[in-house]
């Protein structure tokens, strides 16, 4: 094989690549796992590519061919629950979603707060479909108490730290974490919820939580934090990245940070940008049991806004598997989160893109080349000499979210039965098809 | 019309006029019987009624087994808090296990909000919400509509205050949406941090003055207070509630002159209403009581012949 001057050949798709400003039709060469040229279309290039062996053409026509998305918030569950998650089957949805790149929680049992538990996920997300990159705590046992061993953690390779499904709620606390880990270079990532607003609060507090008789959990919760975070970015220079971001004075406040120069970023999750609490509806739909919790239509339309107006850094999933048993029961008793590596893509595509929001310029940037710059990740572009890890996407295709054809263990999506438009078509990491259709 | 839109009672919100209207008349006549020296008819023989009570209220529980057992039907009450649950089983495997003994009926009381809708996914029982969270507790506001339509022979113009702890409350929100499908006027009064979050969406008059809320009201209509709310900061202490909603007689001046005092127990006398209020000739407090029997019988007999009909399965 060695001899052949191409492994892969990807023919006639068209190239959407924002780290590179490219958007044309053209033909991406791969050699060794890597991207060694991308030619555009000639008389000549095209009879050169009828001399290639099938297997080594994968004919992109009519398709959208980007950098391999990145996905900088997932929840693996492994180790700990491996149940829900593992850290394999977590990098096969991955790789149906179009990610070759996830960067994993540390809320996981044992909490990913030192050099073993980092070094194990390492380990075991060898040979995966996706890359791993681990983000670790800020805090030990994710308590709020005492900072964990950022130094070790970042050295064994954690790109980010966070405290995730826990705001770190003593300001004091925060603002070493952000001034230690000035040292490393790495963003401290917040879960912006302070608890002691969020008082149990198991839906958004709107209308709704007040129809539905359920605990609402306030948007001022998440704009306080957000609020306290900047400041304290603001006076330790640190990189702060507000996670999954979910309501219209959150946005607000951020987009008026950046402004000043404040360092910092922030992510939004589809189901703060496509779903609102009135879904919840009377059927109390645990799948729809997320933290933060999804808000009112104009919280909605403000993450949009974000997105669009690029407040709002990146797109990212919060994938976070829970069994079956765990989420079939009382509301108010179910666990956060849902799933969604293996429909964001599809969710962008059909409520940004579709509607006219984002164009696929946009969409892709916030999927790939911002996630990596804010992690620091490699990847993120199809730049000759980079990864070979590519994601060809059918840009219209039809679908409907089956439950069935998740490759997560778990199948906690609200989405289930929806119909959607722009479906992943191919997966590759260096250079190996890890995923298609 | 003889038949409800549904097969089950998960709450007010949304059930029509003509619904509300059938269940009303349908008590008045169960009303009668209960005044007869023989109390039993043998509408529901046969028919086998699960009481499951996952949070204890014994004047909910035996007025719904009285109910049953008017109509002639064969019950069990279930407590679960101290069975399965304790074991860990979910509530799933509890409410299947329960229907595989083949049960018709199943009145549900429980802390979490959205459980009897949940219960109509796990299983095909007619399910009856007897309380959810603090979500809704329709047979409650039913009866006291029910109630409040004996005495003015009306619902329509009139206006009622719900007084208290009116955001924790499912009787509130179950009184408030049949209230307002009937035509009546609704207005809520309570501590400012005891009011629900964007309240004023119900369409109905809020306020923090209790003096300004009775004015010109036909019926008030007191919500418990917990001293649990006070533990958790929402206000300050019993005393200083009762000062600033209390509903004591010189308050009651305000009301217009047929006036008529409710409250859906357990009372903290002295706290939200002093005795002297509550063993009044306007109370009919115990005639809630009575009355939530007739009702339930209604709901029960209504959810009942619906069983026997197959398709139509509309909620
Ligand atoms: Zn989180
Ligand atoms: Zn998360």
């Amino acid at each position: 094989m060695t001899n052949k001057k191409f492994d892969l050949v990807i023919k006639g798709g068209r190239v959407v690549d924002p780290a590179l400003g490219f958007g044309q039709d053209a033909h991406l060469f791969i050699k060794d796992g890597r991207i060694s040229a991308i030619e555009s279309d000639s008389a000549e290039m095209s009879r050169m590519l009828k001399t290639l062996d099938g297997d080594q053409v994968i004919d992109a026509s009519e398709k959208l061919v980007v950098p391999g998305l990145i996905d900088i918030h997932v929840h693996l569950r492994e180790p700990g629950r491996e149940d829900e998650e593992t850290i394999e089957s977590g990098c096969r949805a991955a790789a149906a979603g179009g990610f070759t790149a996830v960067c994993c929680m540390p809320n996981t049992t044992p909490r990913i707060d030192n050099q073993e538990t980092v070094k194990f996920v390492q380990d075991r997300a060898e040979g995966a479909s996706a890359r791993v990159y681990v983000v670790g705590a800020i805090t030990k046992n994710i308590e709020g108490k005492e900072l964990a061993e950022i130094g070790d953690l970042v050295k064994m390779g954690a790109v980010a730290i966070t405290d995730d499904g826990h705001y770190v709620q003593n300001p004091d606390i925060m603002r070493r974490a952000l001034e230690y880990s000035k040292m490393f270079k790495i963003p401290v990532c917040q879960h912006a919820e302070d608890q002691y607003l969020v008082s149990g609060g198991v839906m958004n507090e709107s209308f709704q939580s007040t129809r539905l008789g359920l605990k609402g959990s306030p948007a001022v919760a998440e704009e306080v934090a957000v609020l306290r975070d900047i400041a304290l970015c603001r006076v330790t220079g640190a990189r702060l990245h507000i996670q999954h971001i979910s309501t219209r004075r959150a946005v607000e406040a951020i987009r008026q940070a950046k402004r000043e120069g404040v360092n910092v970023t922030t992510e939004a999750c589809p189901h703060h940008f496509v779903l609102t609490d009135e879904e919840i509806g009377k059927e109390f739909n645990t799948n729809l049991r997320v933290n933060p919790p999804i808000r009112t239509k104009e919280d909605r339309d403000a993450v949009i806004e974000g997105l669009v107006d690029g407040t709002i850094d990146c797109i990212a999933s919060d994938h976070a598997p829970h069994s079956e048993e765990e989420k079939d029961c009382e509301f108010d008793q179910a666990p956060s989160g849902m799933i969604g590596l293996e429909t964001t893509l599809g969710l962008v595509k059909t409520y940004l893109v579709d509607r006219g929001y984002l164009d696929w310029g946009d969409a892709i940037r916030k999927l790939t080349s911002n996630p990596a710059r804010i992690f620091g990740l490699k990847g993120g572009t199809l730049a000759v000499g980079a990864a070979a890890d590519i994601t060809i996407i059918d840009p219209d295709k039809k679908w409907t979210i089956r439950a069935e054809k998740f490759r997560s263990r778990s199948k906690n999506s609200p989405f289930i039965g929806w119909k959607l438009s722009g479906q992943v078509y191919k997966t590759i990491l260096g250079g190996k098809v890890v995923f298609e259709l | 019309m003889s038949h409800l839109a549904s097969r089950h009672l998960l709450g007010l919100e949304g059930v029509s006029k003509e619904d509300m209207t059938l269940i009303l008349d349908t008590a008045d006549s169960f009303r009668e019987v209960l005044d007869r020296t023989i109390k039993k008819l043998p509408t529901l023989r046969g028919i086998t009624v699960v009481n499951l009570f996952y949070e204890p209220s014994t004047r909910t529980r035996i007025s719904f087994e009285l109910a049953e057992k008017r109509l002639s039907a064969d019950t069990v009450s279930f407590s679960p808090s101290t069975s399965s649950v304790q074991k860990g089983e979910s509530l799933r495997d509890t409410v299947q296990n329960i229907e595989a003994m083949k049960i018709d009926m199943v009145v549900v009381r429980h802390k979490s909000s959205g459980v009897p809708y949940y219960l109509t996914q796990c299983m095909d029982a007619n399910i009856i919400n007897a309380g959810d969270g603090t979500h809704e507790h329709p047979t409650q506001g039913l009866l006291d509509m029910f109630t409040i339509r004996r005495k003015y022979k009306k619902l329509e113009g009139l206006r009622v205050v719900l007084v208290g702890d009116v955001k924790h409350s499912r009787v509130t929100r179950s009184n408030l949406w049949g209230l307002k499908t009937m035509g009546a006027s609704v207005a809520l009064c309570g501590p400012s941090t005891l009011m629900p979050y964007e309240v004023e969406r119900f369409g109905v008059d809020h306020y923090t003055d209790i003096d300004e809320a009775l004015e010109g009201a036909d019926v008030v209509n007191i919500m418990r207070i917990q001293l649990e709310r006070q533990q958790a900061g929402l206000f300050p202490s019993q005393r200083e509630y009762t000062n600033l909603f209390g509903i004591t007689r010189e308050r009651l001046k305000r009301l217009n002159k047929n006036y008529t005092i409710m409250h859906p127990g357990p009372m903290n006398r002295g706290v939200e209403i002093t005795s002297e209020v509550a063993d009044s000739d306007q109370s009919v407090i115990l005639d809630q009581v009575t009355n939530g029997v007739a009702v339930r019988m209604a709901v029960l007999y209504l959810l009942s012949g619906r069983k026997k009909e197959e398709g139509a399965d509309n909620d």
